[in-house]
Parts: C-alpha cells; sequence; structure tokens
C-alpha cells in the first residue's frame, strides 16, 4: 500500500475506475447479448476469446512492465477486448479476435506506458490493425442466423467455425449496408435504387443485419450510451457533437446530389457509427478534456467518417476516424482550454469595471 | 456539470452530513486549565508577545501586538498567568511546535476593564476599522485573512455591496447556520456597522438554500432595515469562496489577480460579522468563537462556543467523548480542512470545526494512473485543467502548471473529490505552490544581492572618479603653474 499524502480534501464522491469501466461493460451488454443471439455461437464464442485474452495480456504486461497487478481490475482490459469483440466479424476466426487483444493490449497500451498513457484508442488501433493485416477475414460478415433457426451452426459447428478453421459458406456471408453501398457505387449504381431495394430502416436500427455484434443493434448502443450520458459516465459533447458531424453533411450532399449520397438515417443507423460515438470516440484517455475541444474532437470524428464513407476506399470509417482525432488531442487539449474564472477566453485578466476603480476620497463622507 | 441557473461553474454536491450538529443550541465550552495561544492566527506575520513569563493577565487583555500592517494581536482569552512563551503544538499536519503563550487559568475569568464605545454609528469608519484591527479579528470562515485589513483595504473603494457569507458550503459544519439562528440581531447589527464604514449602498446577506431556518431568522432580523437583502443560493460546493459567492450574487467575476473590491464587493463570514460587532458594541476582543464538533466519532456532535487556545480534546470530551478511535482527526471541513497530528493542539481563530472522522467517512483508497476523464475540468468551480496541473506539479514542471491555471487555483479540492483514480491532485497544488513560492522568494533574494552588489560597484566607481577628480583639481593648478612658468 502507498503512503497517502494527509491534504485535503477528506471526503469523496465514492467513483473508481473499476466503476467507471464496470458500467461501461454493463452498458454495452444489452447490445452484446443481442447480437450473440443473432449470430449464433461462434459470436460467443469470439466474444469469450477476445476478452479473455485481453486481460491474460494485460496482466502479463503488468507483470512484465513492474506495475502492480491490482491494476487488472480496474476492468479497462475487459473493456477494450469487449469493445475489439463488438468491432469484428462475429464469425472470424479465433485468432483474429486474440490477436487483436493481442495487438491492443501489448502495443496499442502498455508500450505507451500503460492505463492512461496511450495516445490512440486501443480497441480501434486493433480493428485497423486487423482490417489491413487480415482483409478477407475483416470483412466476411456473416448473415443474421439467429440461434435456434433452421440454418444456424449448433454448438459444435460453431466450434468449428470459430476454433477449427472450418470455411464458411458463402451463402451465410453478405456484405454490410455500407460495403454493399460501395459496391454498388463501383458498378454506378444510384444510391436511391440500391437503398430502396437493400436497405430497411426498421431492420438497420433493430439490427438484423449483417455486421460486427455493435454495428447491429443502433437500437439498444443508444440505449446503453443513453444510460451512460444519464450517469455521467460520459458527457454529451463528443457523440453530439460526433453524429452531427455525419448527420449534417450527409443531409447537404444528400440534398445536392441524392443518386451519389446516402441520406443521414442511413449513415447514422449504418456501420459502428453510434457504437463510435457512445462507446469508442468517449473513451476518456484518447479524448481531449476540454469542453470546446471535445466539441472539435466530436465533429472532426464525424466529419472524417462522411469524407472517408463518401470518397474514400473503405466502406467503413469509425476506425480510422477516431484514431485521426486522437492524434489531435494533446493539441486541442492544448489549445481549447475552458475560459479561467476572471479572464478571457485568451488568459489575460478581466478589466475591472471603470466605476469601482474610483478612489474614495478618504474621511469624506 | 450543468448549472443552468446558477452563473458558477463547475462544483460538487458531497453528501452534507449537517443534520446532527445542527440541531442543538450552541452549548458553551467549559474553562480549561490551560490556554495555548499561537501568535500566528492569521494571514500575515506573528504577532509580538507584550508580556512576560508569569504576567497576571485578565480576560481580554493583549498578550501580543500585531507586528505589522497585515497581522493581528492575540489576547488572553480568560484570566490566569503566563506560564510559558515558546514552542506549543500548531494545528499542522506535521505537529511541529509553534511559538504562543500559555496561560494558567485562575478560573475567575475577570474581564480586563473595557471602555465602553459610545453609539459606534457616530464615529469615523477609520476609527471603527482601528478598533476591529486592536480587537484581533480575522476572517472566521477559515480564511483567517486580519478583517480590519479588508475594511480598510474597502473604505477606499467604492463599496456597492456588503456581502455576507453565511453558505457554509463545507460538510458537517453548521456553525454558521447556528450562529445565523441564534445571533440573527447581532449579525445584522455588524452588517450594518461594517456598512458604515464603507459607506456601502447595500447589504446582502448569501445563504445556501439547506439551511431554512437560518434564512428564516436573518429575514426577520433584516425586515427593520432598509437596503439588506437575504439571498438564497443553491446548496453547491464551493459556494462559500468568496469568487463563486460573488459571481453568484452580482452575476459578475472577480477579475484573476485582482481583489473583490474591483466590482464592488466586500465579502464577509458571517461569524466575523459578529465578532466585528461584539467588539465595535461591546469593546470585545476577538478570544472566542463557535466551532461544530462533529464526526462519526464523536457521541453528541453539537456547536460549542469555546475560547481560542482551548485544546481540541476538551471539546471532544465536552461532547460526549470519541466513540472510537477516529481514522482522521481534522480542523475545519473535509474539503479544505486540516489534519491534525493530535488532539492537544488548540482552537484557533480560524478553527471553523472539529472533525472526529470514522474510517468510512474517510475513503482513502490508493492513487492510480490518472485516465483523463476530465471530471476534475467539469467539476473546477474556476475553469481550470487539474489533471494537467497535477501532471506538471508532479513533474516539477511548475511553470507548466502555472499555465494550465495553478496560479487561479483555490484550493477547494472539488477536483480531488470527484476523481475516480483518488490522485490527490490537491496534494500536488500545494506542493507545487510552494515550490513557486520558494523560487519567488530565493529569486527576490539574488535580485536584492544583485541590487547591493551594483549599489556597491556604482558607488566604487563614483568614489573613484570623485577621488579622481579630486586628484586632476590637484594636479591642475600646478599644471598651470608650470605651463605659466616659462
Amino acid at each position: 500500500m502507498s503512503h497517502q499524502p494527509a491534504s485535503a480534501p477528506h471526503a469523496h464522491d465514492r467513483s473508481s475506475v473499476s466503476r467507471i469501466m464496470l458500467h461501461v461493460c454493463l452498458a454495452l451488454t444489452p447490445c452484446t447479448a443481442f447480437g450473440i443471439y443473432i449470430f449464433g455461437w461462434p459470436a460467443l464464442f469470439l466474444w469469450l476469446t477476445t476478452c479473455v485474452t485481453a486481460v491474460a495480456i494485460e496482466a502479463l504486461c503488468l507483470r512484465v512492465g513492474g506495475q502492480p497487478l491490482r491494476r487488472l481490475l480496474d476492468g479497462s482490459a475487459l473493456l477494450t477486448g469487449w469493445l475489439i469483440a463488438l468491432s469484428i466479424p462475429p464469425w472470424a476466426p479465433w485468432w483474429i479476435g486474440a490477436g487483436g487483444a493481442l495487438f491492443a493490449i501489448s502495443i496499442g497500451k502498455h508500450l505507451y506506458g500503460g492505463i492512461g498513457q496511450n495516445l490512440f484508442n486501443p480497441a480501434m488501433l486493433a480493428r485497423i490493425a486487423l482490417l489491413i493485416a487480415f482483409p478477407v477475414q475483416m470483412t466476411s460478415w456473416a448473415l443474421p442466423l439467429p440461434i435456434g433457426s433452421e440454418q444456424a451452426p449448433g454448438f459444435a459447428e460453431a466450434l468449428a467455425i470459430s476454433f477449427g478453421g472450418a470455411p464458411v459458406a458463402d451463402s451465410f456471408t453478405g456484405a454490410t449496408a455500407l460495403g454493399h453501398l460501395r459496391t454498388s457505387f463501383t458498378l454506378h449504381q444510384d444510391a436511391r435504387d440500391v437503398l430502396a431495394q437493400d436497405f430497411s430502416l426498421i431492420e438497420a436500427v433493430v439490427g438484423r443485419t449483417a455486421g460486427s455484434l455493435g454495428e447491429t443493434s443502433e437500437l439498444l448502443v443508444l440505449l446503453g450510451g443513453l444510460w451512460l450520458l444519464a450517469l455521467r459516465i460520459i458527457s454529451w459533447e463528443v457523440p453530439v457533437a460526433m453524429l452531427l458531424g455525419v448527420a449534417l453533411p450527409s443531409l447537404l450532399a444528400n440534398l445536392v446530389a441524392p443518386e451519389h449520397y446516402a441520406g443521414p438515417l442511413f449513415h447514422l443507423s449504418s456501420g459502428g457509427l453510434l457504437l463510435g460515438a457512445l462507446f469508442i470516440a468517449t473513451d476518456p484517455v484518447t479524448s481531449p478534456a476540454g469542453r470546446s475541444a471535445k466539441l472539435v474532437f466530436g465533429a472532426g470524428c464525424g466529419l472524417v467518417i462522411f469524407i472517408i464513407r463518401n470518397w474514400g476506399t473503405f466502406p467503413e470509417a469509425v476506425g480510422f476516424a477516431v484514431l485521426f482525432m486522437n492524434a489531435l488531442t494533446p493539441l486541442l487539449d492544448r489549445y481549447l482550454r475552458p475560459r479561467v474564472y476572471g479572464r478571457l477566453p485568451g488568459g489575460k485578466p478581466l478589466q475591472a469595471a471603470s466605476p469601482t476603480a474610483r478612489v474614495k476620497q478618504p474621511g469624506k463622507t | 456539470m450543468f448549472n443552468l441557473l446558477s452563473p458558477v461553474r463547475g462544483g460538487v454536491h458531497p453528501a452534507s452530513h449537517k443534520d446532527r450538529s445542527s440541531a442543538l443550541t450552541i452549548a458553551t465550552a467549559p474553562l480549561p486549565e490551560r490556554l495555548y495561544l499561537p501568535l500566528r492566527q492569521h494571514a500575515g506575520a506573528d504577532a509580538l508577545p507584550v508580556v512576560r513569563l508569569g504576567d497576571k493577565v485578565l480576560k481580554g487583555q493583549l498578550i501580543a501586538a500585531a507586528a505589522s500592517e497585515v497581522s493581528a494581536p492575540v489576547h488572553a482569552s480568560s484570566s490566569g498567568r503566563v506560564v510559558a512563551i515558546g514552542p506549543v503544538t500548531a494545528p499542522h499536519p506535521s505537529g511541529l511546535a509553534a511559538n504562543g503563550i500559555v496561560i494558567e487559568c485562575d478560573g475567575d475569568d475577570r474581564w480586563i476593564d473595557v471602555d465602553l464605545p459610545s453609539d459606534p454609528f457616530s464615529q469615523e469608519p477609520m476609527a471603527l476599522a482601528d478598533r476591529v484591527a486592536q480587537a484581533g479579528i480575522v476572517g472566521l470562515g477559515g480564511a483567517i485573512f486580519p478583517a480590519a485589513v479588508k475594511l480598510k483595504q474597502g473604505a477606499r473603494h467604492e463599496i456597492k455591496t456588503v456581502l455576507l457569507n453565511g453558505s457554509e458550503c463545507e460538510p458537517y459544519l453548521t456553525t454558521d447556520d447556528r450562529l445565523m439562528r441564534e445571533r440573527a440581531e447581532q449579525i445584522v447589527d455588524g452588517a450594518r456597522l461594517i456598512q458604515h464604514i464603507l459607506r456601502a449602498y447595500r447589504i446582502v446577506i448569501a445563504i445556501e438554500d439547506n439551511k431554512p431556518e437560518a434564512i428564516a431568522a436573518m429575514r426577520a432580523a433584516s425586515e427593520p432595515y432598509g437596503a439588506i437583502e437575504v439571498e438564497v443560493v443553491p446548496a453547491l460546493y464551493p459556494m462559500g469562496s468568496a469568487k463563486q459567492l460573488i459571481q453568484e450574487i452580482t452575476g459578475r467575476e472577480v477579475p484573476a489577480e485582482g481583489r473583490s473590491t474591483s466590482v464592488g464587493v466586500l465579502v464577509h463570514n458571517v461569524g466575523t460579522v459578529f465578532a466585528i460587532q461584539q467588539a465595535l458594541r461591546y469593546g470585545r476582543p476577538l478570544i472566542s468563537r463557535v466551532v461544530t464538533v462533529a464526526g462519526g466519532c464523536v457521541a453528541r456532535p453539537r456547536n460549542v462556543e469555546t475560547r481560542v487556545g482551548v485544546p481540541v480534546q476538551n471539546l471532544l470530551d465536552f461532547c460526549g467523548g470519541l466513540t472510537e478511535v477516529p481514522a482522521q482527526l481534522l480542523m475545519g471541513g473535509p474539503m479544505m480542512g486540516m489534519v491534525l497530528p493530535n488532539a492537544q493542539v488548540p482552537i484557533i481563530k480560524g478553527a471553523t470545526g472539529v472533525l472526529a472522522l470514522n474510517r468510512h467517512e474517510v475513503p482513502r483508497d490508493d492513487a492510480s494512473p490518472c485516465i483523463r476523464c476530465a471530471r476534475c475540468v467539469e467539476a473546477c468551480p474556476m475553469g481550470l485543467m487539474p489533471l494537467e496541473m497535477a501532471a506538471h506539479a508532479r513533474a516539477d514542471s511548475f511553470d507548466g502548471a502555472d499555465d494550465y491555471g495553478l496560479k487561479d487555483c483555490i484550493l477547494c479540492g472539488s477536483c480531488a473529490y470527484v476523481c475516480p483514480s483518488h490522485i490527490p491532485l490537491v496534494h500536488y497544488f500545494q506542493y507545487a505552490m510552494g515550490e513557486q513560492d520558494a523560487r519567488r522568494s530565493a529569486e527576490k533574494k539574488n535580485d536584492y544581492t544583485r541590487q547591493l552588489m551594483e549599489q556597491r560597484q556604482l558607488r566604487l566607481e563614483q568614489e573613484e572618479a570623485a577621488r579622481a577628480a579630486a586628484k586632476a583639481k590637484k594636479r591642475k593648478p600646478t599644471a598651470t603653474t608650470t605651463e605659466a612658468a616659462p
């Protein structure tokens, strides 16, 4: 036990890092559970593998780095693993999840000095690294086959998919809505036709679409996020700015050229945008501290997502956008600080008002 | 956090724990055997003893005089004999001793003859301010700044508002609450005297909304007079900080590096106002105050009027003693109070409370690394970035800490209160401020030395020049003579 200095305050609101992380995990539970139901046993195996690996690697890194092992209890490694599991294809082989967790915790976090020290969001770092290294595995999206449905893989089959390297039949996979739109553009199709045929807002919001665990049920992600907002574990600035950062440009673009650009509702309900806005961009370590800096950070994330989704090579962009803005976080923290009491925004003291500066004549009433 | 109705940003809502001590009336603590009176119970220079060992002193007699303009005298808080002048245990976490005067009480508790002043309202403001200075009154809310210095500074400015601070935002403490309930008339009288000294336009009494009885009492007491308003402010820590209270009441911010007088406000704690009234009406120096004795380890928490110099142990005993060994013994509130090394420490003028907290009341988790959650930024009522300040202070980068707001920090502890990593932020700030202070005084010393050196150099040069000139003068006539000779 380290020595505690006896300086004030001698009171505390009883918050703790582990409680924060636990609450975030709890907020992720509904959408995770739904995702596992939709994508069946392989999704569960992958989620378990990723989380367990993340915690194991964290323990190893703490030991090697000479940090106290009780930091394992802060829950940050579990959360990182969890977020990775939510952002990769649910039927991916086990080593995708385990490798992602290994990369995230060891290189994304502990190489920088452990919790609180990393510049980039470890989960997104892992996701992007996997996407670049294993593009095939990372873009084979299983179609929703709820547990108990006719074609859903059984327990043994699922074990083979996750751990045995069994090939997944093409008929079980499909493109995500964003991927489908991107492919259609290369075939010079009109966005309106593509969306009218293949995109249903209700399905996308409820989550009966292809995608990662965290991309499917926007409704449950939103629910979890709102709960965190109510608990003040995350603040509203980043999510609101990020969603507006996507919605406003896409609304504008959609109005100008509807044949090339999908509208804001498509973007908001597709891909990992909501998960990113509520759970990933709000990662305290890698996002700025001040309110205006948070707003700029969120808006920047949104804008980069809009740009990459519409004009980039990758159909999905949340990871890239978050990493890009992570790199700007120290800059934002430095230059967009809150205004100090008694000072102008630049830091100069406020001027004393003129009438009070008038000196009284002593002795005169 | 959102404070849509209040201009005050940030702040926290700690559990108040005020119910038990605020329910009972102010009791009077018994006379102790000995009184321990430190010479520094105020901001500024130590007072200078004016009594000798073995001297008989009376209650209210001056025993140590103010050493400079910013200082305050100390008076005997009961009659008796001076038995020691020297180190007494000081209220400081280190437990180190500070100089003081020890009086053995004779039990008579006999007052010195006080010249009862005539109607103070008919007197010159400056004469009244001087009387306040002579009474040794300091800010009783805990800031311990000499009250007279504030009054004199204020008298030189146009003061629109005399702001009476009855917000008492620290948890556990209820001295101001009880004082306002029981001595409302005296406080209002004191406020009017201050208004007279400052020629202020109006008086505002600010009370947090969790003290309805005090609000009612103060409203009733101020009823007969014009230009006195009782304003209810939201219960929010640190509402009792002068800067935040001014912002709440006037909507204006005190300019950085400036004083409240520059926005036309002078803030006094209600306890201080009561003391000022006692001094101006009855000639009584500040020798006693009301102290909240509370905390989970205290058998019967309540407010106690006690003489200055009484050991903390006596007050604890008076309140039924301790039910268990306290995890933390504090002087002041839990948010800004000071750890006491033991219960032998005397009550000083600035002691708002004595808290004996049990281990459930003092969360002491080990600090873990900062996760940059920015809760401290949200909680800071000054708009600073405590996480960056602490990171810089930790790396001994004091200018960096200053850059992120250390020089504007009021040490309220809101940041550390909400920190989920339990980082002792205030500790870092105090360390950095101390180092900055030390650096500044070293620089000052260096400058002074350099100045002396330069002066000496200049003097030597001047002497040299004068000598040369004298020589030249002496030589000149000879030269002219030699020239003229042929």
